[in-house]
This record gives structure tokens, sequence and C-alpha cells, in this order.
């Protein structure tokens, strides 16, 4: 790629799913994952003579992000009709907001190799959601699932101000745990929660004026994003390089292929015949509801982080980590509320629950463990009721089922065990058994006693208290001294 | 049953001296005898009617409270859904379309007692003024059956003006409740926007669409309207939720009320016998003590073509839902999705609808949206202007309701002439105003004319009192 005498000028399109209890326009569930159509009702399905009612929890959702992007939160905004056919669109049009959005005019600001940059957000603004088609091509029939037409959505629309794909990427993640953070929605790109375009335009160096751009589609995973935009862009420079010209189209990226292919070309440009929503009176975001969502505001990643240093006394490489995924500081802080050691908690999240994860390919709000339990463990462990090598057997037990770690050492017999005169009687059969090794402790050989400490914990299969055998066995190697 | 009011028909069902039953299977054999003929009803309800007429009486019976409107036959106007029955709406893309739910209206209606008798004939789609547009066939006048019932409410007005019913319920978007009720010698009112919740009414322009009742007496008229009234939680632009009791102020009179009379609604086109009602029923309020002045209020013909552009746009987007995907007619013939919403949009829709839509599509295009869509609505805000500075003065404006006084089945008439006979019923529309046409006088052939009184939102109470002045003076 002789990416040196071109630059990109990318803008994204950010299409995120509210989190709420109902639909945007109805009261049907916005469940995930139900069998076809449960979740509909006559709105929802585009009947005859149903009216659509607006959703005050997704207008409260629409409107603390666009507070966390620090834009301007427009007191009245209006919702219009985009009208165009299509089977999942069970109205033939969408209702969204394309004259007045409730937000616009943010920023949001990114780490870069050349340091802080803010990327500029155009606008926020609100619509539904379509239904999905499902073909099945040997019957050559298609069926329609309207339970995801009506959920809400926003559209995050940036200015062209990212130059490369890891600006993208820094962006998305930043925004990804906002809104996580914000508890309005999941941010989940393979299951569609989040979805992300592409504009992406190239030109040269000294060019002052922008490229035509192209939008990018089906891009399902941040990797994806990436691999897109570098491909996008070299292809768009050796069209230039060869003469040609950029075709304002969209484009559809394939990730197995690693290429993308045109989807609607200029021409095919829809007239969406925007007017607007005579069915919905205009949306008020009063001064209550900015106050609420200031007083509600969450304590973004930055702060959790500096919290957790300063306040909770954790390493900062836990912190950084903890605070990478919003289930895990919730897990994290609950765990906290009910056994105060802090540093014990995140141990056992940055060591096993990391490594879990890992292997699981799980997320973690995959994790089963309830903060209840995770205490009742870490403080088992510090009690020494339970030793090292058992706790991580439990622990990976209670990861993935959520058992009661004391029930479970309990039937599963795997109590250390600190029984002083039991372990007395072990620690004085090892040292009958071992003159040798007693005798070279006795004549200054310090290692020797690992040896002895070794043969104890063996013959207590593992559960002895290392403690309590480290004090016996000097104890009894002291008496003759 | 022609003579009995609804009032006096509850309380004779609550003395006895009439049973439910009977009283419907009088409706059901006019009806019978007479549908045939005036082709007033698309579907009825018999079972269920007399199934329903036994239940209420039974309650009754037992001394419970059936409603204001407990055992009285109603027929609906087949946009409005009523769970279980067929809407239509006129058309045969939705001929065979089970209403899956009911209208918040229809709920209220039953709640109240009312028994629904059978769904009525109307417009394809409330698209124009003379029931002729219907896939269903032609309705006829009941005061003479040569003569067009007007529209687009036309077969609720012919239901009650045949005894098939004693009241109905019509959608007035830009007229079609009251021309039709001045065209057969009956009261309809389009309540104020926002009054009546349109839930389970087929939008046709959401913008103007009200449910309006239509009788044979205002005061039937303000009984159904007291029932059918009031915010829903379903309908977003409803906004009255007041209790009202418009029997008891009907008869105050129009005393000291100020009535005007615009100067450019006196067109030549206008029939002299309608000119002379509106004169008539003018001399009828300032005799009875209203002050009653001349106004001017604009240019008219653009209040016409703003309410066209609007309400076809609106409708354009309105009826894009009716496609052959989730219910209703399907094209049988296509070979990809585009050919089957053409071939079902063309076989299933009637020329007039296609009409609008096209229209509708056009002016919201990219490059015309601006110079139509919002000139029409910065028109639609001047006109309401101007009648907002009116009704700082008036508490009424009187006007004629159509133009002429009956149309033959057999004219043919020009479709743009047709749009523009609503000149005066379409600024209720536009503005959202309630508006009432009472009938006054008749024309030289003894068709009936309709007069309307038209007043500031939720002036209701104001609208029904004059038009009760006047109904009690019609014919003197
Ligand atoms: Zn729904």
């Amino acid at each position: 790629m002789r990416m040196n005498e071109y630059k990109m000028d990318i803008g994204l399109e950010i299409h995120i799913e509210l989190s709420t209890d109902t639909k945007i326009f109805c009261k049907c569930s916005t469940q995930f994952g139900c069998e076809p159509n449960v979740n509909t009702c006559p709105v929802c399905t585009g009947m005859p003579g149903a009216l659509p009612v607006l959703n005050k929890q997704a207008v409260r959702y629409a409107a603390a992000v666009g507070d966390a992007l620090n834009c301007k939160i427009n007191t009245i905004s209006k919702f219009d009709r985009k009208n165009y056919y299509y089977p999942d669109n069970p109205q033939n049009y969408q209702i969204t907001q394309f004259y007045t959005p409730i937000c616009e005019n943010g920023y949001l600001e990114i780490d870069t190799i050349d340091g802080k940059k803010n990327i500029g957000i155009r606008e926020i603004h609100m619509e539904e959601d379509a239904g999905k088609l499902l073909h099945n091509d040997l019957k050559n029939v298609s069926f329609i699932d309207y339970n995801r037409a009506g959920v809400p959505l926003i559209e995050i629309v940036t200015m062209p101000d990212f130059s490369n794909g890891d600006e993208v990427t820094c962006f998305l993640e930043k925004l990804r745990l906002i809104i996580q953070y914000l508890q309005v929605s999941d941010c989940k790109l393979n299951e569609g929660s989040m979805r992300v375009d592409v504009n992406l335009s190239v030109r040269k160096k000294e060019c002052e004026e922008l490229g035509t751009r192209t939008e990018m589609k089906n891009l399902n995973s941040f990797r994806a994003i990436k691999r897109a935009i570098d491909n996008e862009a070299s292809r768009q420079i050796e069209v230039l390089k060869n003469g040609g010209i950029i075709d304002m189209e969209t484009r559809r990226w394939d990730d197995l292929k690693e290429e993308s292919f045109v989807m609607r070309s200029k021409e095919e440009a829809k007239d969406y015949r925007y007017f607007p929503e005579p069915d919905l009176p205009m949306v008020y975001v009063d001064d209550a509801m900015l106050k609420d969502i200031e007083l509600s505001k969450p304590q973004f990643r930055h702060e959790k982080n500096d919290y957790y240093i300063n306040e909770l006394k954790i390493p900062e490489y836990d912190a950084k980590l903890i605070t990478l995924d919003y289930d895990m500081t919730v897990l994290f802080e609950e765990t906290v509320k009910i056994c105060d050691k802090p540093k014990n908690i995140s141990n056992w999240l940055i060591g096993e629950a990391n490594r879990i994860l890992k292997e699981k390919e799980w997320d973690a709000c995959d994790i089963k463990m309830s903060p209840k339990n995770f205490a009742m463990f870490v403080n088992m462990v510090s009690e020494g009721i339970i030793n090292s090598n058992v706790a991580k057997v439990v622990f990976e037990k209670m990861f993935l089922e959520d058992i009661n770690p004391e029930k479970y050492v309990e039937e599963n017999g795997l109590k250390q065990n600190s029984d002083g005169e039991m372990i007395k009687k072990i620690v004085q059969d090892v040292i009958n058994d071992n003159e040798q090794s007693v005798r070279d402790y006795k004549a200054g050989k310090d290692k020797a006693i690992g040896y002895l400490v070794g043969q104890v914990m063996k013959k207590a299969a593992g559960k002895a208290n290392p403690k309590l055998v480290n004090e016996l066995l000097l104890e009894e190697l002291r008496k003759d001294m | 049953m022609n003579r009995r009011t609804v009032l006096e028909t509850v309380k004779d069902i609550k003395s006895g001296k009439i049973r439910i039953k009977d009283l419907i299977q009088e409706c059901i054999e006019n009806i019978e005898k007479k549908d045939n003929t005036y082709n007033a009803f698309i579907s009825l309800n018999k079972e269920n009617a007399i199934d329903r007429a036994e239940k209420l009486q039974a309650r009754l019976d037992a001394g419970e409270d059936i409603g204001i409107l407990g055992g009285i036959p109603v027929a609906i106007k087949d946009n409005i859904l009523v769970e279980g029955l067929k809407t239509t709406c006129g058309s045969k893309m939705l001929e065979n379309y089970m209403a899956p739910y009911s209208a918040t209206v229809i709920n209220k209606l039953e709640e109240n007692g009312a028994i629904i008798i059978g769904k009525t004939n109307m417009d394809e789609f409330a698209m124009g003024s003379t029931t002729k547009t219907s896939y269903y066939g032609e309705t006829k006048n009941p005061v003479n059956i040569e003569y067009i019932p007007g529209g687009s409410s036309g077969g609720s007005a012919t239901a009650i003006g045949t005894d098939m019913c004693m009241v109905s319920l019509g959608s007035d978007t830009g007229g079609s409740v009251r021309q039709p009720a001045a065209f057969c010698g009956l009261v309809g009112l389009k309540p104020t926007y926002g009054m009546v919740s349109r839930y389970g009414l087929v939008a046709y322009a959401s913008s103007f669409d009200q449910i309006g009742p239509m009788g044979k007496t205002v005061e039937d008229v303000a009984l159904t309207l007291q029932v059918i009234m009031g915010c829903d939680s379903k309908d977003s632009t409803s906004q009255f939720n007041l209790e009202k009791d418009y029997l008891s102020t009907l008869s105050k009179g129009v005393k000291g009320l100020k009535v005007g009379i615009p100067r450019e609604f006196f067109t030549e086109d206008l029939e002299d016998s309608i000119k002379e009602s509106v004169i008539n029923a003018a001399k009828v309020l300032e005799d009875n003590g209203a002050i009653v002045e001349e106004i001017n209020v604009g240019n008219t013909e653009y209040a016409v073509m703003a309410y066209y552009i609007i309400a076809c746009a609106q409708a354009s987007s309105n009826l894009a839902r009716f496609d052959g995907v989730k219910y209703g007619y399907r094209s049988m013939n296509y070979e990809s999705l585009g050919e089957m919403y053409d071939n079902t949009w063309k076989e299933g829709f009637g020329e007039e609808v296609r009409k609008r839509i096209s229209l509708g599509e056009y002016v919201l295009s990219s490059g015309f949206y601006e110079e139509h869509y919002l000139k029409a609505l910065k028109v639609r805000r001047l006109i309401w202007e101007e009648y907002e500075k009116h009704f700082e003065k008036y508490d009424l404006i009187l006007s004629p309701v159509t133009k002429v006084s009956g149309i033959k089945l057999s004219d043919d008439v020009d479709s743009v002439k047709l749009y523009m006979d609503d000149l005066y019923t379409v600024s209720a529309n536009l503005c959202g105003y309630p508006a009432i046409s009472v009938p006054f006088g008749k024309n030289e052939c003894g068709l009936p004319i309709g007069v309307q009184i038209m007043g500031k939102s939720f002036s209701e109470e104001t609208i029904l009192r004059a038009a009760f002045l006047l109904e009690q003076r019609n014919g003197d």
C-alpha cells in the first residue's frame, strides 16, 4: 500500500440497540432470542389503524448517551418517516429523526499515537429497528420475524475525523465502554446490538477537499472493521493511481474473503421521501430529565480506574484490566461490598477469571459466579479454610456454575486440615522417618525444612494447613535443640 | 323507529317498553328488506348483534345498568376496526382482512351498551366524496335513490336514513362525515382533532382524520360523542380528557354568541337554495340573540390545495403497509419481490387511491418536498392563524357544507371539481376545529340542505347548542 502520498478521512454511522424493557413505540418485550413473532402486537407488525406511542425510557437513554458524548441535547426534537419498501419493515416506513435529532454537536476524546484527539459527533437520533428476514433457499420461501421490529435504536453519526483504522478502533472501544457503563446497551457487534457502518474516502496529502466516499456495511467485529478500512483505503488509492474515479456507493464487506462488493451504486440510491411523523407529538427533554441524567450519571472508566487505585488500593494493572469491562466492574464492586478485601478479589479476577474467560471465549457478562459466593470464597481462602491448590478447583466450579463454595468444600471433603493434634502426630511420624533430614536441619541446613514440610503435606493428602505445618514442625525440631 | 330518538329509545328500553332484541330484529329486517337496493353495508354482524341483545336484556332485567347507549344499534364505517369482523376500507386490498383488535371507539361504544350492527360502505380508503369509489358498489341516498349519499362515509349516512341503525360512526378527513350528513338530511359532527381516539381507525391522512358521530338529531350525535370521546393512551395525538355533559346544555340557546359568515364562501357556483339556507340560518341565530357579521377568510382555493397535498402525502405513506406481504390482497402474478409489490398495488387499489398515492409520493420526493409539502404546511399554518384571529372575536363560523344540494348517481363529475367542492369543509380539518353539519332547509326538489357551524378547538358544546337551535327551527 502506498499510503504515504495519501491520507484517509473516515466517518462512522453507529447503530446501537437500547436495552429498554419494551419497544420504542409499543409495549412489546425487547428480549433477544425468543421464538419468532412472540414479541409482537398490532403496532410493531404494521396492522391497519395501529398508532405509535413513544417509550420515555428510550428518550432518556438517548439523551444520556448524548450527554456522555458532550452533545447539545435538544429540548424539542421530532420524529419523521423514512419511506421505503422492504418486507422486514412492517409499515414500509421507518420512524426516525431526520430533521431534528435529539442530540447534536458533540465530541469524544481518544488517544492516538500523536496524542489526544477529539472526534466530532454530528448527531444522535432515535429510530426503530426492523424485523429479520429468514430465507429458506431449499423451499424457496422467506419468513419474517418481527420480534426485533420496533426495538429502539440510536444512530450516532460522527464527523469524518478519523485518519486511520486504529483511531476508529480506539473510538469504538471507548464508546462501547461509555455505553455499557451507562447501561443503555450491551453493544454486542456479533449479536447486532451494535452495528457500525464506515464512510471512507482518501485524498492526496496536500489536497484540502475530502475525496468521494464509499459506505461499508456488514462489519461484525472490531477486527473486521480494521481490516475493511485498510482494504478499502488500498482499493480507493489503487483506483485513483490508475486514473480512475471513486463512485459514491454502498459496499458490503466479506470478512472471509477479506474483500468488499458493491451493494448499491449511487444511481440506485433511494429517495426516502422523509416527512414529519404525524402520529407523534414533539419529543420534550425537560429539565427534570436532564437533572435525572446528571444525577444518575455513572463513574466512567477513568474515574473508576482512579477510584480503584486510590481508594481500594489495588494495583494499577488490575484496575486497568477490570475497568475494561463494565460487567467485571460490577462483579468486582459488588464483591468488595460484601468482603472488604479488594486486593484479594482483584487477584482472582485478573488471574483465574481472565484465564477461564479466554479459555471459554466468554464475555464477563457470561460469568455465572455471584458476588455473594465469590465473597464467601475469598474469605475462605484468606482464613485458610482451603489451601491454594484446592481454591483453584473450587473457583473454576463456582465461576462456571455459581456453586456455594462452603457447601461444595464441605460435601467434597476439601477443607484444609487445621487440626493441631492430628498434624502434630504426622509431624512426629515424619521426624521419626527422616532422621537424615532432621540432622541436616539441626546442622544448620535450613533447606531441609522444605523437604520435611513436603512430606507432612503428602501424608495429609494435600489438605493440611501449610502455615500450621510449618509452625508445628519448627516447634518439634527446636524441642531437642 | 324513525320517529324515536336515541335518548327516548334508551328510556323505553329501560322501562321495558321496548325489548332490545325486537329493536335489533327491526334493524335487521330493514337491512334485509332494503339493503339490496341501498347497499349501505359491506358486512353485517347479525348473529353477534342478536346474541348481544339477549345478553344485554338479561343484564337489564337483572337490574344492571347497561350504559347510556344500552341496546342501541350502531353502524360503523368500514375503516374502523371491530375485532372479529372484516375491515375492508371499501377496498379489494382488504377484502378478507379480519380485524385482530377493536378500535378504542368500539370498546367505548360497547362498554356503554351499544350494539354493532354492521360495517358500512365507503369510498375506498375514505378517498372520495361520493361512496362511488368503493370496491363494493355504490350506495344510494336514503332521501332519493337516484342520488349519491355523499362520502366518504356514505354508507354510515344511508344506514341511518333507512332505519338500518340509529346512529353511526363515520370518519372525517376533509368533510367525509359532514357532507354525507348534508346530502342525506342528517346531523354529522367532526370533533376537534384529538378529541376522539384514532386508535383502530385505518389512517388516511393522520393529521386530519377524526372519527365523528352521525345521527338523525343533534341530541343523538351529542350523546354518541359523549361516549366515544376522551384521551387515549394508545393515540399520542389525542388530548381531551374532561367529562362533558353536552345534553344538559343543548337548549341553552345562542344569546350573546358572535357568529361570522365568510364572504368568500358565497361563490358564483354556490347553489341558490343553499345560499338561502345559510342566510335563513343566520337570521334564526340573530333572532335568538346572536350577533352575526360577515368576515373575510382569505383565499380559499389555497386551503383546498394545501389540504390535498398534505392528505395525499400522508396517505402515500400510511397506505404503504398494504403491500401483500403480511395480510390483505397479494397478486398471484409475480416473479420477484418488486413485481409482487407493483402488481399487488395495481390490482389491489382502485384508480382514485392509486392516483392519490402517486400524487402523495410526488410531493414528498426529493426536490419537490420543499416547494410542495413544506409550502402546504406553511399555508396550513397561515390559514390557522387567520382563523385563530377570527375566533378571538367570534364564537362560531356559519357556512354552507356543499356547493350543490345533490349529485345524481348517473352524473359523472370531474374529480378536480369534486376536490374543489370540499372548499367549505376542509378548513376544519386543516385547523383541527370541530364542525357540524345540521339539516336546514330543502331545495326545490325536496332534497335536504345542510349548514355548517364551526367553532374553535374543543368548543363542541357551543356548536351543538347552535345546531340544536337550528334543528328546532328547520322547516319553519
Ligand atoms: Zn408491539
